[in-house]
């Protein structure tokens, strides 16, 4: 129980894969401009993170690696994260066109985020179970989540506030992102995973 | 050499399964969408104008779908509501005189000498038929226009007027007959079961 305890506040915390590992930086940077679409990126990002962990793991214990093909793992890790997503896009629309609303325009673009490629090939790196990668993979959409919701909260509020010109736009968010950046760094010396 | 046909086989192989997966999920997992709102929504005139209270024609097609009137559009007049009533089975109404009354269709344009480029008739325009940027003149893009109204009350100049379409030989068609239509028809009535 303490390793996955542990798992989970390395992820989200001490090794954040935006501010930390700076991976997934397109979403992080592309739909942050509102707290809604932040918000709806994060529970489709969950979502597929942590099935297409659990899936990769899968097709790599029980696929590559008896048939001694761990050369393969990141092609086949695209293939499954889009197979992953192109299905969760299908029942989603057919069970709850609610939730259909909220998550549809992000479906496809998670297809591309590099933070799912990363947990996959991660999951191998530090050699994870089965429960161990699937932990790993929500870990790592729970930091992912909580991150860009903060990040997209602080950039409602800086559209409003009073920015020199020069840094108006694009360049406060980097600015800001960096910040953030640096005060997640202050976390590794929480603990070491 | 059977290391590379292995390792072509196995990935052929998963893209076999998950191909398999995804044609099946697309059939199973298929979705109809709501036909009956794609049809109400096709009858509606698609002025976007709001004065039915709804967002847009869209919005309100959905509505009407769950059971709202179906005579709270102004722009689609009689014809709308005789059109609508036969494809629900609901009885024929009198247009609904608290969201406005029928008028004809008219289009938005602009005394472009007095406009002062404010952008407010742009930001109004629920179908963007108005060109402009700030502090430049505006104008209507004619054959977009869906004669709403919504961008003359925004207009700080009082400078869109609101012209009328005179029939032309493409236009002009002869006045279908609406409500008389079941005096003829009486087994629409009966279809109706009203």
């Amino acid at each position: 129980m303490t390793e996955f305890a542990l798992i989970l506040v390395s992820t989200v915390l001490v090794n954040n894969f935006l501010l930390v590992q700076f991976l997934g930086l397109c979403p992080f940077m592309g739909v942050s401009n509102k707290l809604e679409t932040a918000f709806g990126m994060s529970l489709a990002t969950t979502f597929v993170l942590t099935l297409s962990s659990i899936c990769s793991y899968l097709t790599y214990r029980y696929l590559l690696l008896p048939l001694d093909l761990v050369y393969l793992r990141t092609i086949s890790f695209i293939l499954v994260i889009a197979v992953v997503v192109q299905f969760t896009e299908m029942v989603v629309r057919k069970t709850s066109p609610l939730l259909y609303r909220v998550l549809g325009i992000f479906l496809p673009l998670i297809t591309t985020n590099c933070a799912v490629l990363g947990v996959a090939l991660l999951n191998l790196q530090k050699e994870h179970g089965f429960l161990q990668s699937a932990v790993y993979g929500f870990g790592a959409a729970a930091g992912f989540s909580l991150v860009l919701i903060l990040f997209s909260a602080m950039r409602e509020r800086i559209a409003g506030a009073d920015v020199p010109e020069p840094f108006r736009g694009s360049a406060i968010a980097m600015i800001t992102a960096g910040l953030m950046s640096l005060a997640f760094m202050g976390f590794s010396g929480l603990i070491r995973f | 050499m059977s290391m590379v046909l292995t390792a072509v086989l196995a990935l052929m192989g998963l893209a076999i399964v998950f191909g398999a997966i995804l044609g099946f999920a697309s059939e199973r997992f298929k979705v109809e969408g709501d036909p009956i709102v794609d049809q109400i929504d096709a009858l509606l005139p698609q002025t976007q104008c709001g004065q039915c209270g709804h967002p847009g024609c869209r919005p309100y097609a959905e509505a009407i779908a769950e059971g709202e009137p179906h005579n709270h559009c102004p722009p689609g007049g009689e014809a709308t509501i005789v059109a609508l009533s036969e494809l629900l089975g609901r009885e024929i109404l009198e247009l609904d005189e608290e969201h406005g009354e029928e008028k004809p269709r008219t289009v938005a344009v602009i005394r472009e000498a007095e406009c002062i480029g404010c952008t407010k008739c742009i930001q109004a325009c629920p179908v963007d038929a108005i060109l402009g940027a700030a502090k430049m003149m505006h104008t209507v893009i004619e054959s977009e226009c869906t004669g709403c109204d919504l961008c003359v009350e925004p207009c700080p100049v009082d400078c869109i007027d609101m012209v009328e379409i005179p029939p032309t030989t493409r236009s002009w068609h002869y006045d279908l007959p609406g409500r008389n239509r079941q005096l003829i028809a009486t087994d629409l009535r009966g279809s109706v079961g009203a």
